[in-house]
């Protein structure tokens, strides 16, 4: 039954890529959308066999086939399903049906196979991103890993006739396979290490060892892996592909680059919190890392003007949060905020892509405003999500960065929980500035203006359509807004009473020391947890605050701002010049080697001149040897004669 | 008494000249002549060996030899008489048409 | 034993008077003189036969058949090369190279001779072999090769007739 959740979107990806262009709009929708809500279907009847089974024997295994066997190595393409994994199969396949409604009537204005080809790579993303969360060893892992990164590509360059888009998709491609790279190296030393690549027999083996004190193999194979997890979870120093990938059209960003895809790394490091657990330096650096890029990608998102643009930071800000979490030991707080996460920043980048449709491919903000009134369905979800986001209680998002922060408090990491504080006061700043800019105060365009891009069909989004597309969302888009907020909503409430962590405690292994736990409980009974809270929700507000301050009453004291620090805010804009530094440092010297090095120098210089000269030796050779034939028969006959002399003498020398 | 060495030492003279007279005249006929006069210094060493072993094998290939370098001289002739009518000359530098 | 230097010296001097001499009617007539020495020479190793079959087979018929070509080719018209009044080693190319190869393949067979060794001694004592022992030893042990060697005068027999034949006029 495991391989059935894989398998609907495989062959809805099948159908849709074989016949697809052949059919009509509507075919091919329903085809990919059947595929996920039956995957989605399998799905829940999965995990509630699993939640059927006793506490300590949540484990459904099922094998496809025995897929490498040779002398050391033997792997099978297995699919398990535990409580970690039934949260991401859920996360993926429910969310993933929603967007999958969502995008029928967003690229509703593509042409038919186009519309067709779309389908068919959502669909073949939903297939690997679900082996990714199902495999039972690291190279099935792998295999889904890469598959995304694939669809990732094959999505971000959608729209491939403009080179903005072709380039973003090769600019994730290439930085995930430098993360990938990392990844790689650390299944090798897996394998060295304990000879075998199946999650749980590996997590067994580990558990047997004693923590390292130093940088022993497993902070090395850890670090690998943590690598790997900065390149698909956009982490520094590999983050630069996200915000680019926001070339791709608006339900792929919500799907790929908010819940499922870029939380891979997050998921990976959970898989593996055994091994993790036993490298506590590793796990340092992963915190420290996190709660870097939380802080950095929410300066950039401060003062952005796409609006996708400040989603995606938001995005790589979030995810750090996750990171946080499970460096500092809080493996159930960071798949917790990994699934509310899902669930709201899904559905602002929905919401995103409403207001786009409806301004007709207008993405900068400076000419948005005044949408409230126009786009009411659109608006109030919308806020639903970025309060959600800010961290204001009862919405989801509160449960589980309040658990996260905690968590980071708890374990003695005050820094950390400092700057993870600050950060929270970020996002809702500038979550709030995007609200305040997109919906409230008066719109300073006109309708049906358009000015990036004309020259290419997609203007970012959508085509410039000649009428006006200033309506509400229509039906699918405003079906999945709505079930999303109610989910941003709720969803947090499952971590009420600490259930959603034992639920997935038997996937994180025994926990590693009772003293912390003791100490948790101690600082929740001495009314510390309590503190915080107010803490964190005294923060989100104030950031609200702040934002409505700069953005809703007063615009002009933004500016003055922005030009007192004008220094600083060139900075902040031009993401730290980051890909710049990129370019010049990695970038452009790979190129002079390829080109003037290896290309010219080594191809062209040693090895054509080789092959060429070989050629011309042998030329050159026979146009000095065919002058032997004279024709004259008595020069012929001389060197037999010659031969036969040498011949004898030879003998008569021997 | 001459001795088989005497036989074998005017053979190789006689061979040596023959091959000599192949390389050095221009002329066609000459250059056959030549080769049976490598031919009869051959045979004399047969016949040399042969009644040295006392046996009439070497006769025997004296005999076989003669019978070839008549056959071959007639077809050399045949093939010079040929090759005359074409060019009008007997010189071999002449016939070197097989030329890089 | 003067015999045996007598016979030697005529062949020796007819054959290289028969790679010297320019015109090739001279030079046939010498390597018949040649053959007539060598015969002799046949004699004293008591092989009564294939002396005489020397002076008919060769002599009297391949020496002929060169001096029918000889004068049918009026080759005697021709030949005033300059070169051949110069001394061999003086001649270019081929014919320096030959000369040279020659003297080398006296020396080297003369050396091959010191190193083999024997034969130094008198023939053995024998009887001369008489024209019925090679005419037993020739249709017994040898028959094959004796077959075949007429097969192989049929052929130069007939490819002879052809290849001397003229064109055919044109119809």
């Amino acid at each position: 039954m495991l391989l059935l959740i894989p398998a609907f979107p495989l062959v809805g990806f099948l159908l849709n890529a074989s016949f697809g262009r052949r059919v009509s709009k509507g075919v091919a929708a329903t085809i990919a959308c059947a595929a996920m809500l039956m995957s989605f279907a399998v799905s829940v009847a999965a995990v509630a066999r699993l939640v059927g089974l006793p506490a300590d024997a949540r484990a459904i295994a099922q094998t496809a086939f025995n897929w490498i066997e040779s002398d050391t190595l033997k792997i099978d393409l297995t699919l398990l399903l535990d409580p970690l994994s039934s949260v991401m199969i859920l996360v993926v396949t429910g969310i993933g049906s929603l967007i999958h409604v969502y995008s029928t009537a967003y690229m509703h204005d593509e042409a038919d196979p186009e519309y067709a080809r779309y389908f068919s790579y959502l669909n073949l993303f939903a297939a690997f991103m679900l082996v990714l969360v199902l495999g039972a060893n690291f190279l099935v892992m792998f295999v889904g890993w890469e598959g995304v990164g694939l669809c990732s590509y094959l999505l971000i360059g959608f729209w491939y006739q403009k080179k903005s888009a072709s380039d973003a998709g090769k600019k994730a491609f290439i930085v995930n396979r430098i993360g990938d790279w990392g990844f790689i190296l650390g299944v090798l030393l897996v394998f060295v290490r304990f000879g075998t690549l199946d999650f749980q027999k590996v997590a067994g083996a580990a558990s047997q060892l004693s923590p390292e004190a130093t940088f022993g193999t497993l902070s090395i194979i850890t670090l690998l892996l943590f690598i790997g997890a900065t390149g698909k979870s956009a982490q520094i120093p590999l983050f630069v592909w996200l915000p680019d990938a926001m070339e791709g059209p608006t339900p792929v960003s919500a799907l790929i680059h908010a819940a499922t895809m870029v939380t891979a790394g997050v998921y990976m490091i959970g898989r593996n919190a055994v091994l993790f657990g036993h490298a506590p330096m590793t796990l340092t650096i992963v915190a420290i890392v996190g709660t870097a890029t939380a802080l950095i990608a929410g300066t950039i998102g401060l003062v952005q003007n796409d609006i996708k643009k400040v989603l995606a930071y938001s995005t790589v800000s979030q995810l750090g949060y996750m990171f946080l979490a499970m460096g500092v030991g809080a493996y159930a707080a960071g798949i917790f905020h990994l699934y509310t996460h899902a669930f709201f920043k899904a559905l602002l980048f929905l919401g995103s892509g409403a207001v786009i449709h409806a301004l007709s491919g207008e993405q900068d903000m400076r000419k948005m405003g005044g949408l409230k009134k126009d786009l009411p369905i659109t608006y109030w979800t919308f806020v639903v999500g970025a309060i959600a986001i800010a961290g204001v209680p009862p919405f989801a998002g509160f449960f589980s960065k309040d658990e996260i922060l905690f968590r980071t408090f708890a374990s003695g990491h005050t820094v950390l929980w400092g700057v993870g504080l600050l950060t929270a006061l970020l996002t809702a700043a500038y979550m709030f500035r995007l609200v305040f800019l997109t919906f409230h105060g008066s719109r300073s365009q006109s309708e049906n203006h358009s000015n990036h891009d004309n020259l290419l069909h997609h203007s970012n989004d959508l085509n410039p359509s000649n009428h006006s597309h200033l309506h509400d969302a229509p039906l699918p888009m405003a079906i999945a807004l709505i079930v999303l907020a109610v989910g941003s909503i709720t969803a947090g409430w499952v971590g009420l009473g600490g259930r959603f962590e034992k639920f997935l405690e038997p996937s994180f292994g025994p926990p590693l020391s009772e003293s912390r736990a003791g100490l948790q409980a101690g600082l929740a009974e001495g009314g510390v947890e309590t503190t915080l809270m107010i803490v964190s929700v005294v923060v989100a507000l104030a950031g609200i605050g702040i934002a409505a301050y700069f953005f809703l009453k007063n615009r002009a004291a933004a500016d003055r701002m922005a030009e007192r620090f004008s220094g600083v805010h060139r900075v902040l804009e031009h993401k730290y010049y980051l890909d710049e530094i990129y370019d010049a440092a990695i970038v452009q010297p790979i190129q002079i080697v390829s080109e003037d090095g290896l290309w010219k120098g080594v191809d062209i210089g040693v090895i054509d001149r080789t092959v060429n000269g070989v050629g011309q030796a042998v030329s050159g050779t026979s146009e000095v040897l065919r002058l032997f034939h004279t024709g004259s028969v008595r020069a012929y006959a001389a060197s037999v004669f010659l031969g036969a002399v040498l011949v004898l003498g030879y003998y008569l020398w021997r | 008494m001459p001795t088989l060495n005497d036989y074998l030492i005017l053979s190789a003279i006689l061979f040596a000249i023959g091959t000599a007279g192949v390389f050095v005249r221009r002329n066609l006929i000459t250059i056959l002549l030549s080769i049976e006069i490598m031919l009869n210094a051959v045979n004399l060493s047969f016949v040399a060996f042969g009644r040295s072993l006392g046996t009439a094998d070497g006769q025997i290939i004296v005999f076989f030899v003669m019978t070839v370098a008549a056959a071959e001289a007639a077809v050399g002739l045949a093939i010079v008489i040929g090759l005359f009518r074409h060019r009008e000359s007997l010189n071999p530098d002449t016939f070197t048409s097989l030329k890089w | 034993m003067t015999l045996f230097y007598l016979f030697a010296a005529v062949a020796v001097i007819a054959s290289l008077l028969v790679i010297a001499q320019r015109n090739p009617i001279y030079s046939v007539l010498l390597l018949i003189a040649s053959f007539g020495a060598l015969s002799g020479l046949y004699v004293m190793l008591d092989a009564p036969f294939v002396a005489v079959t020397q002076i008919i087979v060769y002599a009297g018929a391949i020496m002929v058949l060169f001096l029918f070509v000889v004068m049918l080719l009026h080759a005697p018209a021709e030949e005033t090369e300059h070169d051949e009044r110069v001394h061999p080693l003086r001649r270019p190319g081929p014919m320096w190279f030959g000369a040279v190869l020659a003297a080398a393949l006296v020396v080297e067979l003369l050396w091959a001779l010191t190193r083999a060794g024997g034969g130094t001694g008198a023939f053995p004592a024998a009887e001369v072999i008489s024209v019925r022992a090679i005419g037993q030893a020739l249709f017994t042990d040898y028959a094959f090769q004796f077959e075949v060697t007429s097969i192989l005068i049929l052929v130069a027999m007939v490819g002879a007739v052809i290849l001397a034949k003229r064109e055919a006029a044109k119809p």
